[in-house]
C-alpha cells in the first residue's frame, strides 16, 4: 500500500482506539479528580460493560440493532450501579484513605475478573454490530493534469467504526456539559476543589462520591459496549484499557478532563500509527517513556492544575 | 496451673488423637491398595488450558479426554486398572504449566503428564518433566518435539507437527492457488514454526513468500497490520490463535472487500468459531487446512462416526447439546489418540507404577504403524521413535455453501522429513 493511504488507514484505526480510550480515561480521571481515589479496578468495569453487553444482547435477541441498543442503555447503568454500591460498602468504610483504596480496588479487580470467569466463562463472545457496512475510501494522487481521485486496494473502514468515533465525541461533549453546565456538575466541582468546605456548605459529599464513582465506571462500561461489536467480550480484556487509561490520565494531568481527552487522542492515534509502521511493542514502549518524561519534567501533567 | 495442665487435654495431644482417629477412619481407603498395587488406578495428569488464551481448546480437549477415558475404562482399563484423570488448569501460561507438572509428580502421584496444546506452555513445561522424570505426552503440533529442543521424557504420539503439516500443504498451495504468498501468523513459537517451515516448503515448490506478518497472540485489533500485505499477493496464508480470532478473520474480510486474493488458512484461525458467523461470508471459496474434518464428509468412516458420538459432536462439528458450541475438531482427536497410545504403551511395557516410566517410554518409542481404527479415528499414523513425533494424513477443505468440504487428503509420505534428533540415545 502507498504511504498516503496507509497513513490514512492507520489514523482511522487509531481514531477508533482513541475514541474508546478517551471514554475510559475520562472515567478514571473523573474518579481521581473528584475523589482522589486511584481506581485500579477501572479496567474490570470496562470488561464488565462488555460482558453485560453480550448478556443483554443475547437475552434480548431479535434484530442485532435491538439487542445492541438495549445493551447500550442497560450495561453502563448496571455497571454504574455496581460501582456506586462498591463505593458505599467498601471505599466509604475505609474513609477513602489513598493507600487502602488502592489495595481495596486491587481486590475488587480480582473479584470482578474471577466472578466473570466463574459465570461467563473463559471464552471470547461476539456481539453483533447494529450495522456494519464496509466503506471503501478514496485517495487522491498527483497525475498528469492535476489531482486524480482513486480507490486504493484495502483502504476502507466500516460504518460501525465511524459511528463509534461519533458516539464517543457526543458522550464526551455530554460529560463536559454535565460538569460545566449543570447543578450536579457544580457540586462535583465544588467537592473536587475542597471537600471540607463543600461539606460545610451542606453538599452531600458522600452521595456525590457514590455518584462520581458510578459515573466513572459507567463511562468505562459505555466505551466497552461501543467496542464489543468490534473486539468481542473476554474476561481478561480489562488489562490493556487500565494501563492505557493510567498513561493517558498521567500525561493529560490528573483530574483534568480536556487534558485527558487530548492525551487519549494522542496516545490512541500514536498507538495505531506506530503499531502499523513499526511494531505494537514499540508503541507501548514510547507511550510508557512519555509517561516517564512527563513525570520527570511536568509532574502535574500537560493540563494539570498546580498542586495546592 | 500445673494441675490444670495435667487434668485437661493439651492441644498437641488432642491433635495427635484426632490424627490417629482420622487415619483409622480412612483405613480402608489407603489400605485397599497396600497389598495389591495393581488394583490402584493409573493416574494421568491432564494439563488443561481451562483459562487464558487457550480456553476454547481446553474445553474441548477436556471433553475428548473424558470421552476417551470412559471408553478405555468401559473396555477394562489399562492392564486391568482403571484410568483416572487428574486435571489441573495451567491458564495457558508456561510458568504455571511447569508448576502443574510438579503437582502431578509430587502431590498427586501421577504416572504420566498429558494433554498440553499451546507450544509456549509445552516449551516451558517440558524441561521440568525431564527433571521430574515424568513421561509427558503433549498434543501440541509444535515442531519443538521433533526438532530435538526438548528431552526424552516428552513425546507427541497423537498429533502431527507443524513442519510436516505445512510441508504437505505447500505443493497444493503452489499448484492450485498461486506462487506468491503472504503469511500472517501469531508471534510465538507455533507461529514461527509456520513462518520458517512453510517459507522453506514454498521455496522447494518454486514459490515465493513475499511478506511475513507477525501478530502478537494477545492482539485485539488487526486492520492496522493488513496494509503490509503486498498488492501482488496471489495467496494469503493465515494462521491465528487466541480469543480474538473471530475479529481477525472479520477484519480481514473488511480489509479486502470485493477484491480478495486466494486465501489459504489453518483452521486454527477459526477453531471453536462458527463458519456461518456474520461477517465471514467472504470466506466462501477459500481453503483451510484441517487436522480432522469438522463437518462429517460424504465418505465419513465408521470410526469417525463412532468417535463423534462418543465425544458428543454433531455432523457440523458442534456440541450435540448446543449447536452454537463449535468444537476444536481439527485438533482434539489428538487427546483421544494419545490416551490410546499411553494405554498401548503401558500394556506393552507391563506398566505397574512410576518405577516403570522408562519402560513405558521405551515401549512407545518402539511403536511404528498405527492403523486407522476406533483408537485412531483421524486416520492411520506412523510413529518415529527416534524423534518422538507421529506422522499422519492432512486434509484441505474448501468453504462451500457455508460448510467445509474436503477437497484434498495428503498421504503420510507427503508429511515426512529427515530426523533432526535421536532421543533414544539420551539416558533416562
Amino acid at each position: 500500500m502507498d504511504f498516503g493511504p496507509y497513513l490514512f488507514l492507520a489514523t482511522l484505526e487509531g481514531a477508533v482506539g482513541a475514541a474508546v480510550l478517551a471514554l475510559t480515561a475520562v472515567g478514571l480521571s473523573l474518579v481521581f479528580g473528584v475523589m482522589r481515589v486511584v481506581n485500579v479496578a477501572h479496567g474490570e468495569f470496562f470488561m464488565l460493560g462488555a460482558v453485560l453487553a453480550w448478556w443483554v444482547a443475547t437475552t434480548v435477541g431479535g434484530h442485532p440493532a435491538l439487542g445492541f441498543g438495549v445493551a447500550l442503555l442497560v450495561a453502563p447503568v448496571l455497571v454504574a450501579g455496581i460501582a456506586a454500591a462498591v463505593d458505599m460498602t467498601v471505599l466509604k468504610r475505609i474513609e477513602y484513605d489513598p493507600e487502602r483504596t488502592i489495595v481495596a480496588t486491587i481486590g475488587l479487580l480480582y473479584i470482578l475478573q474471577q466472578v466473570t470467569l466463574m459465570t461467563y466463562g473463559p471464552d471470547a463472545r461476539p456481539v453483533e454490530p447494529p450495522f456494519n457496512a464496509r466503506l471503501a475510501l478514496p485517495w487522491v494522487e498527483w497525475a498528469e493534469g492535476g489531482l486524480r481521485m482513486y480507490w486504493p486496494w484495502g483502504l476502507s473502514t466500516t460504518s460501525y467504526k465511524l459511528a463509534v468515533i461519533g458516539a464517543a465525541v457526543v458522550v464526551l461533549l455530554g460529560v463536559w456539559a454535565l460538569m460545566a453546565r449543570t447543578r450536579i456538575g457544580l457540586l462535583m466541582r465544588a467537592t473536587q476543589l475542597d471537600r471540607e468546605m463543600a461539606l460545610a456548605f451542606g453538599i452531600p459529599v458522600e452521595r456525590i462520591y457514590a455518584l462520581v464513582f458510578g459515573l466513572g465506571a459507567g463511562l468505562a462500561a459505555l466505551g466497552a459496549v461501543l467496542v464489543v461489536p468490534i473486539q468481542q467480550a473476554h474476561y481478561l480484556m480489562g488489562a490493556d484499557p487500565l494501563l492505557l487509561s493510567f498513561i493517558v490520565v498521567i500525561i493529560g494531568g490528573l483530574g483534568s478532563l480536556p487534558g485527558t481527552v487530548l492525551a487519549a487522542v494522542l496516545i490512541g492515534l500514536s498507538d495505531g500509527i506506530i503499531s502499523v509502521f513499526f511494531s505494537p511493542t514499540l508503541a507501548k514502549i514510547l507511550a510508557t517513556l512519555l509517561v516517564a518524561l512527563v513525570l520527570v519534567f511536568r509532574p502535574r501533567g500537560l493540563f494539570g492544575a498546580q498542586a495546592v | 496451673m500445673t494441675d490444670r495442665m495435667t487434668s485437661t487435654p493439651t492441644r498437641r495431644g488432642a491433635i495427635k488423637t484426632l490424627g490417629a482417629g482420622a487415619a483409622a477412619a480412612s483405613l480402608p481407603l489407603w489400605a485397599r491398595y497396600a497389598q495389591a498395587q495393581t488394583s490402584a488406578p493409573v493416574k494421568v495428569g491432564f494439563q488443561v488450558h481451562s483459562t487464558g488464551i487457550g480456553a476454547a481448546y481446553g474445553r474441548w480437549y477436556d471433553r475428548t479426554t473424558q470421552a476417551a477415558v470412559a471408553k478405555i475404562n468401559a473396555e477394562g482399563g489399562i492392564n486391568g486398572r482403571m484410568l483416572e484423570i487428574v486435571a489441573e488448569d495451567d491458564g495457558t501460561d508456561p510458568k504455571r504449566g511447569a508448576e502443574v507438572l510438579e503437582k502431578f509428580a509430587n502431590q498427586h502421584g501421577c504416572d504420566v503428564g498429558f494433554g498440553t496444546l499451546f507450544s509456549h506452555v509445552v516449551i516451558g513445561s517440558a524441561p521440568r518433566a525431564g527433571e521430574l522424570k515424568l513421561p509427558y505426552f503433549v498434543v501440541s503440533e509444535g515442531h519443538h518435539v521433533a526438532s530435538g529442543m526438548l528431552n526424552r521424557y516428552t513425546l507427541q504420539p497423537g498429533i502431527t507437527d507443524v513442519k510436516s503439516q505445512v510441508q504437505a500443504m505447500a505443493p497444493y498451495v503452489a499448484k492450485t492457488l498461486g506462487k506468491k504468498v503472504t503469511m500472517i501468523f501469531p508471534d510465538f513459537a507455533f507461529g514461527h514454526d509456520h513462518r520458517d517451515y512453510f517459507t522453506a516448503a514454498m521455496d522447494a515448490q518454486g514459490g515465493e513468500v513475499l511478506a511475513q506478518i507477525a501478530i502478537p497472540p494477545t492482539e485485539t485489533s488487526f486492520t492496522k497490520y493488513f496494509p503490509k500485505i503486498p498488492r501482488d499477493t496471489e495467496v494469503l496464508y493465515h494462521v491465528m490463535v487466541g480469543p480474538a480470532v473471530l475479529t481477525f478473520v472479520k477484519e480481514l474480510g473488511e480489509f479486502f472487500g470485493p477484491s480478495r486474493p486466494e486465501i489459504f488458512g489453518f483452521i486454527d484461525s477459526l477453531e471453536a468459531v462458527d463458519i456461518a458467523s456474520p461477517g465471514l461470508e467472504f470466506l466462501e471459496g477459500t481453503y483451510f487446512w484441517e487436522g480432522n474434518p469438522r463437518y462429517a464428509q460424504a465418505d465419513q468412516t465408521e470410526y469417525d462416526k463412532a468417535y463423534r458420538a462418543a465425544v458428543g459432536v454433531d455432523d457440523n462439528g458442534a456440541s450435540v447439546s448446543d449447536p452454537k458450541d463449535i468444537s476444536t475438531y481439527a485438533h482434539m482427536f489428538g487427546c483421544w489418540e494419545t490416551l490410546h497410545v499411553i494405554k498401548a504403551g503401558m500394556e506393552a511395557a507391563g506398566y505397574a507404577g512410576p518405577g516403570d516410566r522408562a519402560a513405558l517410554i521405551e515401549a512407545v518409542e518402539a511403536m511404528t504403524e498405527m492403523p486407522h481404527s476406533f483408537e485412531h479415528p483421524q486416520g492411520a499414523k506412523v510413529f518415529n521413535g527416534k524423534t518422538h513425533q507421529v506422522f499422519g494424513h492432512q486434509y484441505i477443505s474448501r468453504v462451500e455453501a457455508g460448510r467445509l468440504n474436503v477437497v484434498h487428503k495428503t498421504s503420510i509420505k507427503d508429511t515426512l522429513y529427515s530426523d533432526e534428533v535421536d532421543y533414544t540415545t539420551q539416558s533416562f
